[in-house]
């Protein structure tokens, strides 16, 4: 059975249908990316798996239970964390109140041992700990946006477009503390418009055009497909 | 020494509008709505305070407690019945629809206590005294205002201390800034609309009761006027800002009482508005707001 199990959702912006029939799964331990153009319904599934949106059909199941229908704010509860697109950090409440807010979820002993153990994955984040979020660099949003799903203590770990906005070496940086949040035990869903990067640190990914997936593979095999390479790799 | 008094009177009076002003910028904080009927949830803490004590014999306290009571359950079926269903809609349908509640509430207060102004016990005396005097008369200042500063004085520093210290209160905070991302961390965003709801309201009871002990004549009408005072009061200072109400609430009463003592009565209103068209001029977002910027 797999940790994510999600069976021909379709969801819709008012008249628009963003997500098509879609189904997918994630196994525990693995990195599965979602990629495709701006447009494809990337961010559209994330938000429904995490409960923002609701699908009209189908179900998605995790951790053996059904949670399509479920308000956001209970999902989180099941172990499921979502990194927005966009950061979407509090601007206005310090990077330490921000990662309170992560922990939301949990009793309020484990919140400074959490703390430090994201301080010690983002060493930057302790230097600003008194800032208010507003003041951070992208890349460093990124990071506490990171740090502050990572305090709800996920089994999943959803992260939309980390790569968004930023400088390519810190890219290359995002990428490799996904890669070891992996090693550490946390499942990964990634959505990313920089194909390249997400196949390169996958285990499977999934190819959606205009709300449908079009292909499936493992990292590697859609590295190497034809039609990928043209449409998403610039070759 | 006149104009000591004058100022303590303001002062009073705008620590009544600053704990007005409270509600209405914690409710547009974090539901992006105004409360036009938050001047009336006033008038009815003031009317259960009264009737408590006239009619049931409550000590003061308690009528003061069971005011805020009302208030705060009043506040959030308020909240539940009106404004929870159009959570999606346009800000225009949530506007009319909390001037309607504003009317609803004049109306059911004049059908089930009439028109006819009610006049507000003296809570505030000791010994027979209502105030002190000083200096050989030359300063007298009420209990009512005294109490009314300090009440002030509290509750901001309490409010304070909620949203900065507590779990709730940053989540509130956090509910404000970002209603999507505060879902994520596991935050109810329904519950911390109603938790809002029922703060601004419990201090609109307690804003009702010192009110009406400054200026004790009440009627179904009380509340209006104040209310639409404590919104200008809470947009002068920067809606959405706790300490930007303090400012507002205090300014608006100082130059209220000033302009009432040193050029005209009559006119005491037209300068106020005409002090905040100014602020706004200059500063958009009132003195201590923020001006939103989009990040993208």
């Amino acid at each position: 059975m797999s940790m994510l199990n999600v069976e021909g959702i379709n969801v819709y912006y008012g008249a628009i249908h963003a997500v098509k029939d879609i189904s997918f799964h994630v196994d525990e331990g693995e990195i599965v990316t979602l990629i495709g153009a701006n447009g494809a319904g990337k961010s559209t599934i994330l938000k429904t798996v995490s409960g923002l949106l609701h699908s009209r059909t189908g179900s998605i199941t995790f951790l053996d239970h059904g949670i399509a229908g479920v308000p956001a704010h209970k999902i989180v509860y099941q172990g499921l964390a979502q990194v927005p697109e966009g950061r979407q950090v509090f601007l206005q409440m310090t990077v330490e109140e921000n990662l309170e807010m992560g922990a939301f979820t949990r009793p309020n002993s484990e919140v400074s041992g959490g703390i430090a153990r994201v301080y010690e994955q983002f060493p930057r984040l302790k230097e600003r700990r008194r800032q208010v979020a507003g003041t951070l660099s992208g890349g460093e949003q990124q990071m506490l946006a990171m740090g502050r799903a990572l305090m709800s203590k996920p089994r999943l770990m959803m992260l939309d477009e980390p790569s968004m906005g930023l400088a390519p070496i810190l890219v290359e940086q995002i990428f490799d503390i996904i890669k070891a949040l992996n090693q550490d035990g946390t499942t990964i869903l990634l959505v990313e418009q920089n194909a390249r990067m997400a196949l390169s640190i996958a285990h499977r990914g999934y190819v959606l055009e205009t709300g449908h997936i079009v292909t499936t593979g493992t990292g590697a095999e859609l590295l190497a497909d034809e039609s990928v390479k043209r449409a998403y790799l610039g070759g | 020494m006149s104009f000591l008094n004058h100022l303590i009177n303001g002062i009073s009076l705008g620590s009544v509008y600053a704990i007005i002003a409270l509600g209405y910028t914690m409710v547009y904080g974090i539901a992006k709505m105004l409360n036009f009927a938050h001047g009336d949830v006033i008038m009815v803490g003031a009317y259960v305070c009264f009737f408590a004590s006239s009619s049931f014999g409550l000590p003061p306290i308690l009528g003061v407690i069971l005011a805020m009571v009302v208030c705060t359950v009043l506040g959030v079926v308020i909240e539940r019945l009106a404004y929870k269903p159009l959570r999606q809609a346009t800000s225009l349908a949530v506007l009319i629809t909390a001037i309607g509640m504003s009317y609803f509430l004049q109306n059911a207060a004049q059908l089930l206590w009439t028109s006819n102004p009610k006049i507000f016990p003296t809570f505030f005396s000791f010994g027979g005294q209502t105030g002190v005097s000083l200096f050989d008369g030359g300063l007298n200042i009420s209990y009512a205002a005294l109490v009314t500063i300090i009440v002030c004085i509290v509750i901001m520093v309490a409010l304070t201390l909620f949203t900065s210290k507590t779990k709730m209160g940053k989540a509130m905070r956090a509910c404000s800034e970002d209603k999507a991302a505060a879902q994520l961390m596991g935050i109810n965003v329904n519950t911390t609309i109603s938790m809002t709801f029922a703060i601004g309201s419990c201090l609109a009871a307690v804003a009702g009761v010192l009110l009406c002990s400054a200026y004790p004549t009440l009627q179904p009408t009380t509340g209006s006027m104040p209310g639409i005072k404590a919104f200008t009061a809470a947009v002068f200072g920067g809606i959405g800002s706790i300490p930007g109400a303090l400012v507002g609430g205090l300014l608006l009463g100082i130059i209220e009482i000033l302009a009432k003592a040193y050029i005209s009565t009559q006119l005491s209103d037209a300068i106020v508005f005409a002090v905040l068209i100014i602020v706004l001029l200059v500063k958009p977002a009132g003195l201590l707001g923020k001006m939103i910027r989009e990040k993208v």
